[in-house]
């Protein structure tokens, strides 16, 4: 168990290895790398931001970032150029299009069919709630002439 | 007549699950179908003093596949493009994405070499401009230059005969 521990150990500066470390003469820079490469999707990885993923990709897709930044390009420019080469995926918020309009109405809708069932149940409960049957009606005037009586 | 309500729901949910099964999460549909063939300029494999670009296939319709020697499925894809260069229907351009020159060569002397150039992006690069993400990938340029058609993973008899070749029948009927 010690040794596969100190293997594993020999091994995890490889895994380090892989995440470059990028300079930036400002601090507003470095920021805006980091929620770029936070919301741009790793293509090979599928479920990673390219911040995350070790693909190698990834690696290149920031290196891309880095170095529109320091070339002045701004944020909405350099999210073009993803989209432009690999479509709106490399977006983990989608634009508003139409090819997209069912993924952003989906949960609206869901939650509208929702209230909706909701609002119809409380509505036909309430309404046999308040309109007791004929013959429910007939038996409490029975009662009530019972109790009367004695 | 209860239980009709809970059972209409199940197979709208068997039916949309079955939907999803069927559908390949893997297959991003390319940005670039319909759009000029992205720009680059690269040393070629075999004669690194000369330079290959897009531009000068303007006129043709042609393929451009994306591999790389260290790429598994590039091997399963090979003998079908050798095959289907042999038969001379259309020039073959290979981007040998982020590979090394003398691996790439030694592996096109052991497994033929289909391509018309190979050209060297070495950094990724152009592959990057072409939107690259899983090799091998081919892509379909017509006579204008505009990139119609983008297959990621290989190609195989299957896709070569129902996608590929009927449409560059098509387009090399179109006017260039």
């Amino acid at each position: 168990m010690k040794i596969l521990f100190l293997v594993m150990l020999l091994f995890s500066q490889w895994a380090l290895a892989t995440i470059e470390i990028y300079e930036f003469p400002d601090p507003v820079h470095e920021q805006r790398y980091r929620a770029l490469t936070e919301e741009l999707r790793c293509l090979v990885c599928q479920n990673q931001n390219i911040a995350d993923s070790h693909a190698e990709l990834a690696q290149d897709l920031r290196r891309k970032v880095y170095e529109m930044i320091n070339a002045g390009q701004s944020d909405d420019q350099i999210v073009q150029f993803m989209i432009d080469r690999y479509g709106d995926f490399v977006l983990y918020r989608p634009p508003l299009n139409p090819k997209t309009m069912i993924l952003w109405l989906a949960p609206v809708l869901t939650v509208a069919a929702g209230l909706f069932g909701f609002w119809f149940l409380l509505k036909r409960r309430r309404q046999s709630d308040q309109q007791p049957s004929d013959a429910d009606l007939q038996r409490i005037r029975d009662l009530l002439k019972k109790s009367d009586n004695q | 007549m209860r239980f009709l309500i809970p059972l209409g729901i199940f197979f709208v949910l068997v039916i949309f699950l079955g939907i999803g099964l069927k559908l390949n999460p893997r297959e991003v549909p390319s940005p670039l179908i319909g759009k000029p063939a992205p720009h680059f300029q690269l040393a070629q494999l075999h004669t690194p003093e000369q330079t290959f670009s897009p531009e000068q296939m303007k006129g043709k319709v042609w393929l451009l596949n994306v591999w790389a020697s260290w790429c598994v499925s590039c091997r399963a894809e090979h003998p079908v493009l050798n095959e289907f260069a042999r038969r001379g229907q259309v020039e073959i351009i290979g981007l040998n994405y982020k590979d090394e020159p003398a691996d790439a060569r030694q592996w096109l002397a052991q497994l033929g070499n289909p391509y018309t150039i190979s050209v060297m992006d070495t950094e990724g690069m152009a592959g990057l401009d072409w939107g690259v993400y899983g090799v091998p990938e081919t892509f379909v340029i017509d006579k204008k230059g505009l990139v119609r058609f983008k297959l990621t993973g290989p190609v195989d008899p299957n896709n070569l005969q129902t996608e590929i070749m009927p449409l560059l029948q098509t387009l090399n009927g179109e006017a260039g």
